[in-house]
Parts: structure tokens; C-alpha cells; sequence
């Protein structure tokens, strides 16, 4: 136990005090009675959720969805349009969320892998702008407005979705239950199958494998984690809308994942940790160390520190603490002798 | 007269109006190596993709085991004991070698729809891999990120490969590609430890290795056959030293 903790790594401690700062969150917030942190927070993990569902079908299968974003959106009218009609029960919110997710991604996905590379990008975003126009055009659920929901999922007496630190723990507890079935997923059978196909699809196909089948069932995992997903962020934000599936959504999935580190299991935690971050202090900090007024142009800044990412962090945060991890080492090693 | 395993018949193949392969007529015996030759161009390479199902003929026939296989997709004749190594190396360079052996054995295995049970520890799995890559002499390397193995090497684990999918007919394309000569040995080595065992057809282009493990020989000239024999009959066989070896002494 004790050689396990010391064979973490930079890495492995930078997750644990990620996972336990989340885990810690809802103290905090009640300690400094600023609900700001706990809407972060539970924002964060379910993001990280998605993240973490994208992340298997684009860093372990190198499916690169543009469309990923349409399972948020559909997850979340699993919940919205029931409650609309006066639906509450969360026994049929969530199953309705996944089957819906599920039966998206297995409809969509079987038109989108028969393409390749550019084309699998464009028509997987092609897929989720038609759901998102689809929202656009019903106007009994608010168009383009959106659609408010005036109550959280109901759990009869045991949950209560209510309470935002229930909610918390709910969501932060599903990540962890995602990353492990993903793990469980991605060092599988059927994880290498992917893997393999990622690699060198043709040489998989000339051993034995449909590789096709493989992608597609992948495609539908990690639709339907991602639908749930969308269902907690349903109940989180009480308000829903079709922008939540816009493609500009699912870019921002896949930069989480880049920017977290592809292929990793954790990266995508860390990545849609250090998105949201950017996206809430970079405005004040840029308004502290250049001028009053700066903060306005943080898209700008944004868009440089991307750049600067993909340019030079190979692997992403992961890649980047592996490489603090051997420069340790190496520092470590030189020291002893 | 052994059986046959393998039968192609009247094979035609034209890319637009250039015709690759027109009319082949192949047989290949059990536990055989049956040598392809030809010049370049002559469509060897077009004629183990239709034999491996990556492209389709125009017309014809391909028998395996006495089954037709001519419109089956790849990983259909794969799992019917088809496996081919390519000509440029087709492997997966991210994986460790072991993984990619490992790979050929889990296609074998009925279906990989297993979602639970860590694949990379599965002892059922990694036994076959194990001694696949025996065979081909890179068991020592199997830890290794099969990015940085040689040429060589590369060439070695494209035969592991094949062989760990238990297959009855290995199709070689060139597996002596740009192999050094202590390299091209050693694969020569290999080819003759499995002979007998599994039925191969084998195209290359250095002569020596041919004539050193062919049971038969074909010779292809511009997409066609014009003869079929022993090595012996082939060295002797006018329209083939018209055709292709030319003023080659051999």
C-alpha cells in the first residue's frame, strides 16, 4: 500500500487532490456560504463525465465525434420535456435519458462509421446540428428560448435532487463510476478490438475482425453515458435549450479531452477542470495583470493558450505532469549518486 | 497428389480501362509454398488482395477448402483460416508487440463483445501469442513498443501475426521487403520451419529465396499466368526466360 503511494507519480497525485478537493467541495462552499464553488463544481463533474465518454470512443477508438454535444442535449430533454407535461418521476427521466441517448447513437452511428476520418467528422456533426434545429423548430418546448424546468427529478422520499449538495455528490459519484467502467471498458476484449482498429484499422480487419461492429458499439457506450450525463445537467441548470447541443458544444468537448490529455483515463477529468477554470477566472485575472476592461477580450487569450497546447504539450496536462514525473526522476536519480 | 486447398479460377481485375490481373489460374496444394513471381507490375500485389477479399474481382472464382470465398469481406476469410502479411508493415506501432500478436489470437477467439475482464492479463490469450512470437524468434522483444523494432523485426512480427490466428493458408506478400541478408536468412528459416505445417503462397522477388523454398512456382507476366511447374521445370520453361528473367542468369 505504502510502495503504491509512493509509485503515484506527479500524475497520480495530481488526481487524487483533484478528486478530493471535489470531493471536499461542498464543505468549502457551506464553510465560506458561497454556492458559487458547488455550482463549479458539480458543472465540472458533469462535464468531466461527458468528457470522459468522448474520450473513449475519440482517444481510445479515434472516432472524432463533432456531434458528441447532441447526447447532452437529448439527455437533458429526457428530462425536460416529461416534466413539462407534469412528469416528475426521475425512474423515468434518467431511463429515458439513456434510452434516447442510445438509440440516437446507435441510429446515427451506423451511418457515420461508414465514413472515414474528415467525413465522420463533418456528418457526426451533420447528426447533432439536425437534432439541434429538430429543438429549434418545436415551439411547444420553447424553441430556440429553451425550456425552464420547474423540478428537479423526483426520487420519492430517498434522493432529493432538490438539495444542490445531493446533487453534488450524485454527479460526483457517477463520474467516479464512469471512469471505472470506462477503465474496465478500455482494458477489455472489446477495448483492444477499438484500439486495435484505431491503429491500424485494415490490418484489423484483415485478422478477423468487423471492425465496424466494434466502432459502432463503442459509439453507442459512450453516447449513452454521455445522455446521462445530459440528463444530471438537466437538473442542475433547471434550464435547457437547443444551444447546449450547438457543434460549437462538442468542440469544446473534444478540446477538454485534447487539453486533459486523449487516451488517458483521468485526462479528461483534468481537462474539463482546466477549461471551466479558464472560462471563469481567465476574465478577472486578465483584468488584474494587463488593465481594467481586458478581461472583455478572454476568448482571445483562450484561443492562444489552446494553441499553445496542442503546439506544445504533447499529451496534454497528462503528458505534461508524465514529463514532470521524469524530470523528478532524473533530478532524483543524479542526487543519489 | 495432395488435396487442394486453395482454387482460383479464371480471376479477371481492371482498375478503369488498365487490366491488373486477366484470367488467373491458381491452385495451391496442401502444406505447399507456391511461389508467385513475375516483373513488376505484373499484379502479384492485385492478386493476393482479391485472394485476402480486400478488392473484389470483376469476375471468377476463388475456392477455399472446397467452399467459394470470391465475394466474402476480409475478416470473413480471416476467421475461415485465411491471414496475410503485407508487403509495407501493417501493424499496430503504438501497441507492444505482444499486443499485436495478441490481437490476431483474441480475432480467433469467437467474439470480442467482452467488456469486463482485462484482456492484456488473460493467460487463454496470451499463451498462443507467446509462442506465435516464438516461432519467429521475437519472444525477447514481446514487451516492447513495436514502433522502435527494426525492419527485421517489423518484417518477424507481421509472420507472428499471421500465424497466431492459427490460419491454413498464409498469403506472404513479400516478407523479405528490404530485408539485409543475415535478415532475409533468418526469415528464409522461419518460412522452412513451417513448411509442410501450413499451405503458403509466397511472392518475392530475390530468386534465391524462391528457388530455395518453393514447392511450386507460378509465373505471372502483365496481370496473366504462363506457367505453372517446379522450380526446376520454371528455370527451364522458354516463354518464362522470354518473358521475365530475360538475360537474368539464374
Amino acid at each position: 500500500m505504502l510502495n503504491s503511494i509512493s509509485n503515484m507519480g506527479v500524475r497520480g497525485w495530481v488526481i487524487a487532490m483533484v478528486l478530493a478537493a471535489l470531493a471536499l467541495l461542498p464543505a468549502f462552499a457551506a464553510y465560506t456560504d458561497n454556492s458559487f464553488y458547488l455550482d463549479v463544481g458539480t458543472r465540472l463533474v458533469i462535464l468531466a463525465m461527458a468528457a470522459v465518454s468522448l474520450n473513449l470512443i475519440l482517444g481510445n477508438g479515434g472516432m472524432i465525434s463533432l456531434g458528441h454535444a447532441g447526447f447532452v442535449g437529448i439527455g437533458s430533454y429526457a428530462v425536460g420535456i416529461p416534466a413539462y407535461h407534469g412528469v416528475q418521476d426521475g425512474l423515468i427521466h434518467f431511463p429515458l435519458a439513456i434510452a434516447a441517448a442510445a438509440l440516437f447513437a446507435l441510429i446515427t452511428g451506423a451511418i457515420c462509421l461508414r465514413t472515414k476520418g474528415v467525413n465522420f467528422i463533418m456528418i457526426t456533426m451533420a447528426f447533432s446540428q439536425m437534432a439541434f434545429f429538430g429543438f429549434v423548430s418545436i415551439e411547444e418546448y420553447g424553441g430556440d428560448d429553451g425550456l425552464v424546468i420547474e423540478m428537479r427529478s423526483q426520487f420519492g422520499d430517498w434522493i432529493d435532487l432538490e438539495n444542490n449538495v445531493t446533487l453534488f455528490y450524485l454527479s460526483f459519484l457517477s463520474l467516479l463510476a464512469v471512469i471505472y467502467l470506462v477503465h474496465r471498458i478500455v482494458n477489455s476484449r472489446f477495448g483492444m478490438v477499438i484500439a486495435g482498429a484505431k491503429g491500424n484499422e485494415r490490418r484489423m480487419q484483415s485478422i478477423g475482425f468487423n471492425t465496424y461492429r466494434y466502432q459502432l458499439v463503442g459509439y453507442v457506450i459512450a453516447g449513452t453515458i454521455c445522455g446521462y450525463a445530459g440528463a444530471l445537467l438537466g437538473n442542475f441548470t433547471s434550464f435547457i435549450a437547443p444551444e447546449m447541443m450547438d457543434w460549437s458544444r462538442s468542440g469544446e468537448m473534444i478540446f477538454m479531452v485534447v487539453l486533459g490529455g486523449s487516451g488517458t483515463l483521468f485526462g479528461p477529468v483534468l481537462g474539463a477542470a482546466a477549461f471551466l477554470l479558464l472560462e471563469e477566472y481567465l476574465s478577472p485575472l486578465l483584468d488584474f495583470f494587463l488593465y481594467e476592461g481586458a478581461g472583455i477580450y478572454w476568448h482571445f487569450s483562450f484561443g492562444i493558450i489552446l494553441i499553445l497546447v496542442v503546439l506544445f504539450a504533447k499529451g496534454g496536462i497528462s503528458g505534461l505532469l508524465d514529463r514532470l514525473e521524469e524530470f523528478r526522476l532524473r533530478r532524483k536519480r543524479g542526487s543519489d549518486e | 497428389m495432395n488435396k487442394l486447398i486453395l482454387e482460383v479460377s479464371d480471376l479477371c481485375k481492371s482498375y478503369g480501362g488498365v487490366v491488373a490481373i486477366n484470367r488467373v489460374n491458381l491452385d495451391i496444394r496442401q502444406g505447399e509454398i507456391h511461389a508467385v513471381i513475375g516483373p513488376n507490375g505484373a499484379g502479384k500485389t492485385t492478386l493476393i488482395s482479391q485472394l485476402a477479399g480486400e478488392q473484389m474481382p470483376d469476375s471468377g472464382r476463388i475456392e477455399f477448402q472446397g467452399q467459394d470465398i470470391t465475394y466474402l469481406p476480409p475478416h470473413a476469410r480471416a476467421l475461415r483460416g485465411v491471414a496475410r502479411s503485407f508487403q509495407i508493415t501493417s501493424i499496430v506501432h503504438d501497441l507492444p508487440v505482444i499486443e499485436n500478436v495478441l490481437l490476431s489470437v483474441l480475432a480467433m477467439a469467437g467474439h470480442s463483445f467482452r467488456f469486463w475482464k482485462p484482456a492484456r492479463t488473460d493467460q487463454d490469450l496470451l499463451e498462443p501469442a507467446m509462442e506465435a512470437l516464438r516461432r519467429v524468434s521475437l519472444d525477447a522483444r514481446a514487451y516492447d513498443i513495436s514502433r522502435y523494432l527494426s525492419h527485421g523485426e517489423h518484417r518477424q512480427l507481421e509472420i507472428a501475426m499471421a500465424l497466431a490466428a492459427n490460419p491454413e493458408l498464409l498469403l506472404l506478400d513479400e516478407p523479405m521487403a528490404g530485408m539485409g541478408t543475415e535478415e532475409s536468412t533468418l526469415m528464409v528459416e522461419i518460412l522452412s520451419s513451417l513448411k509442410g505445417e501450413k499451405s503458403m503462397l509466397l511472392i518475392e522477388h530475390d530468386m534465391d529465396v524462391v528457388f530455395a523454398l518453393a514447392d511450386r512456382i507460378t509465373v505471372l507476366v502483365n496481370g496473366a499466368t504462363i506457367a505453372t511447374g517446379a522450380p526446376e521445370e520454371i528455370k527451364n520453361n522458354d516463354d518464362v526466360r522470354k518473358a521475365y528473367l530475360g538475360d537474368e542468369d539464374i
